[in-house]
């Protein structure tokens, strides 16, 4: 038996929405960084990558529902109340402040886990059901946080919120300054958190069963039954996963804002932008096809957009307007593939 | 002899009032290829689908090894060695081959999925049924129908069987990998597998199975070793009366004026220049291997594909057929019965009155509005020419057995007056009844001074039904046959596009 060569050209190919997003991302930071009058410094990069952090997680919590053809609509909101929860209890002693994470995800979490047994048991769509819950979850953020307020660790907004220097330096693990450490002290602590959090989980993920239970059911749920896959395990899985990546974004933004906040607005604006960015990061919202990865690279697309109008002062009336035609152009990129398929009856498989 | 693998004592199942089956004894052996006959509707899906642990019977027990199981779901049957290869794939579109062949039980290392090890089995099991060409790691959407099947074979040997089932499993192939499949299963058979083997194709049963039972109407009619009976006595037993021949008479010869005339047609390297004349009351049949361009040229001439090069003629008048809609109004009027009829014959949740006017809707019109009164007539009268079984008009159309569901998507198209009928192999997978009613009807049709080409997987149904056969091979038509002309020898030649069968092209062109 011969070894099969590993098929770049098949692998970009059935990649191309990703790699196309991924090569706009590059493109578009060269060219911010170059245009930026500090383009290229660390400084810039921690701002970028702390303004990133919430809708990444926010974005790669909408996509595990996404993957399976549904939709989450109470990601913002169960961000909101996490942030809400974290605002409360993040505080004291370093015992207290760890206990504090903790409670926080796993509010994140057990709120996912709610809404799979809703969806999986109550048999109910999951838009709806979400819908629902996340009015549920503002709820009891309101109940929390009337009024916006609470109290994040100082010194731990500081150092998860610049680079690895400051958080060595904050913490005095050992000498900032030495010299083997400067190669990479300049770091985001920020982006090493994305990157961390949302590798760290996915990959292994993807890579079970149950997560590629949840691609299967997207792309033929009858399909998955008939091979006897634990499809409830996976809806509820996939729930939960989203729960606990909601509940990572409303930790940071306690983090970094030091405080709570149970803003209706802006948990429907984090959800609706997440759905943009797991589109954007090509993923189908018919399921079946894409991840998380793609959903990270969408959100920071759309963090992108926000920089460029910050450096090239664009009216902040004029902004939703650009924001909303290039989101349009973008996504239209993806209907390249109707106009060159030659057999139209595959556009509909 | 040994004792039975799997064996049924009076299993039942019903679905609501109606009794799929009823009181079935079964048993099969080990190592024996074991063909189970009937006609749609005779129980044989809901047994497999009982064996293999998809339903679970309302009555009775089933036995595995002389071990009672009771089977809850496709996984637990396939821990058990029973695997089924169902009609209906059970593939994952936007998933690898590999993801798959091992989709619910991969290989692992450190509990997650070790995609090298997964690669390289799902290779060696492509390669045991001669399938090299597959690349595991592409998707199954990307792969034609008949690789799909193959696919779904391997997938199912993957898990060890020793209860294999395959539904129909060969319908979807090319005659090569049927060959294979016959190779394979004779290899299983030998290793002790017991294959259970469900086919409306008598000579694919003579040629494989060793002993055959016989379903009708949900009971297990009779079980006999091979040769015991006659075809005919099979037939007899399978639908509780004598039949007459398969197929209508031939009609005359006659010289039939010209309607649709096809010059030099090709699209991507599918069709290099396909010629074709096809004649008021004339029934063309396409021929060939599996793959040589003929669902294309069909797909080309109803206007799904996008740049096709050559004339299209329909009465004279030169015609570009741009779209389905384009192609089934005027002045083209075109009718296609799909390759798959689940999905692009039907809307399987919409009801069986919706799914037959959706073609034709402006005629029952009036204004922006459909007409409920001449709906209802239209519908009544589709049924009525085509015999349709249903209860109620109002039931979703994937209620219906396989056969009447086909019978929905041929009265959709009579539906719109259709001049010019192609069929994409339109009694793939139904009984034989419904078969033979679909001959009539074809004939019917032409007399009718309608023109149908026929594309058929089955050579017996080109040979009974067709005025004319045209063969393809590699998107060419390499040889016409006509009258006395077309039989078996004749179309194989020529789908192998066998030298002397090239003189017989310049024959058929001079018509």
């Amino acid at each position: 038996m011969t070894k099969r060569s590993f098929n770049f050209g098949m692998t970009m190919k059935q990649n191309a929405a990703f790699v196309v997003a991924f090569a706009v991302l590059t493109v578009l930071w060269l060219l911010y960084n170059m245009l930026h009058p500090r383009g290229f410094s660390s400084a810039v990069l921690i701002q970028n990558t702390n303004e990133s952090v919430v809708i990444v997680f926010v974005a790669i919590a909408q996509t595990l529902p996404v993957l399976m053809g549904g939709l989450d609509l109470s990601v913002g909101a169960v961000m909101t109340l996490t942030n809400c929860v974290a605002s409360a209890l993040m505080s004291g002693s370093p015992l207290q402040i760890v206990f504090g994470a903790f409670v926080t995800l796993l509010t994140g979490t057990s709120f996912g886990l709610l809404n799979g047994l809703i969806v999986v048991y109550g048999r109910i769509q999951p838009i709806i059901a979400t819908l629902a819950t996340g009015s549920i979850a503002i709820g009891f953020a309101l109940f929390i946080r009337p009024q916006p307020g609470g109290e994040v660790d100082g010194d731990l907004g500081w150092a998860l919120t610049n680079d690895l220097y400051e958080l060595v330096f904050t913490y005095g693990w050992w000498d900032a300054d030495a010299s083997w450490f400067v190669t990479i002290s300049w770091i985001p602590v920020p982006l090493l958190i994305i990157v961390i959090v949302s590798f760290g989980v996915w990959i292994p993920f993807k890579r079970s069963v149950t997560g590629r239970t949840i691609y299967a059911i997207g792309s033929s749920e009858s399909a998955a039954f008939m091979s006897g896959l634990p499809i409830e395990r996976a809806k509820i899985a996939a729930f939960t996963l989203a729960g606990f990546f909601a509940a990572c974004g409303g930790l940071y933004l306690a983090i970094q804002t030091s405080s709570g906040n149970a803003d209706i607005s802006q948990a429907g604006s984090y959800t609706l932008n997440s759905i943009a960015a797991v589109v954007l990061g090509g993923t189908s919202l018919l399921g079946g096809i894409g991840g998380a990865i793609g959903s990270l690279v969408g959100a920071l697309l759309l963090r992108m957009m926000a920089f460029y109008f910050r450096i090239m002062s664009i009216d902040p009336l004029l902004q939703p307007l650009i924001e909303g035609v290039v989101l349009l152009t973008a996504v239209s990129l993806g209907a390249w593939r109707t106009l060159s398929t030659k057999n139209r009856l595959q556009l509909f498989r | 002899m040994s004792s039975p693998i799997m064996r049924l004592n009076s299993v039942s199942k019903n679905f609501g009032a109606t009794q799929a089956l009823d009181n079935v004894d079964f048993s099969c052996e080990s190592g024996s290829i074991h063909a189970i006959l009937g006609e749609n509707g005779a129980g044989k899906s809901t047994l497999i689908k009982i064996m293999s642990g998809v339903l679970q019977p309302s009555a009775g027990s089933l036995f595995v090894a002389d071990k009672e199981l009771k089977l809850q779901s496709p996984t637990q049957a396939a821990q058990e060695g029973v695997v089924c290869i169902f009609q209906e794939l059970s593939l994952v579109p936007d998933l690898s081959v590999a993801d798959n062949i091992f989709l619910d039980s991969p290989p692992k290392s450190w509990g997650l999925i070790d995609r090298k090890k997964q690669g390289e089995g799902a290779e060696a099991l492509l390669a045991r049924i001669k399938c090299e060409d597959i690349d595991p790691s592409s998707l199954v959407n990307e792969l034609s129908l008949s690789r799909r099947q193959m696919v779904e074979i391997a997938k199912a040997l993957g898990k060890k069987p020793r209860v294999l089932i395959l539904d129909e499993a060969t319908s979807a192939l090319t005659s090569q990998d049927v060959e294979t499949i016959y190779g394979l299963l004779g290899e299983l058979k030998s290793e002790g597998v017991a294959s259970l083997f469900i086919s409306h194709k008598m000579q694919e049963v003579e040629r494989l199975c060793d002993t055959l039972s016989v379903f009708r109407n949900g009971q297990h009619i009779e079980t006999f070793k091979k040769g015991a009976k006659s075809d005919s006595d099979i037939v007899r037993l399978m639908i509780g009366r004598s039949v007459d021949a398969q197929f209508p008479v031939k009609r005359p010869m006659v010289q039939r004026p010209e309607r649709l005339l096809v010059k030099n047609l090709c699209w991507e390297n599918q069709l290099r220049g396909v010629d074709l004349t096809l004649g008021k009351g004339e029934i063309l049949g396409l021929g060939g291997l599996d793959g040589q361009g003929q669902k294309e040229l069909l797909l080309a001439l109803f206007g799904v594909l996008r740049g096709v090069d050559g004339e299209v003629s329909v009465e004279g008048q030169f015609v570009a057929p741009n779209s389905p809609a384009a192609a089934k109004s005027a002045p083209m009027n075109i009718a296609l019965v799909p390759e798959d009829r689940k999905t692009e014959g039907l809307m399987l949740p919409m009801s069986i009155a919706d799914n037959l006017m959706i073609a034709s809707l402006d005629r029952i019109s009036q204004g922006p509005f459909i007409s409920p009164l001449k709906e209802q007539q239209a519908v009544e009268d589709g049924i009525k020419k085509l015999q349709i079984k249903v209860g109620s008009v109002d039931h979703a159309v994937s209620t219906l057995s396989g056969g009447n569901q086909q019978k929905v998507v041929i009265a959709k198209w009579l539906r719109t007056q259709p001049d010019i009928i192609l069929l994409n192999d339109p009694t793939r997978g139904i009984d034989v009844g419904t078969k033979q009613e679909i001959y009539k009807l074809m004939q019917e049709l032409a007399e009718q001074g309608k023109s149908i080409l026929l594309y058929s997987t089955d050579y017996a149904e080109l040979i009974g039904c067709c005025d004319r056969v045209a063969v393809m091979y590699d998107g060419k038509i390499v040889s016409e046959l006509e009258g006395e002309e077309i039989n078996e020898e004749a179309i194989v030649g020529a789908s192998l596009n066998i030298a002397e069968n090239m003189s017989t092209r310049s024959q058929g062109a001079a018509i």
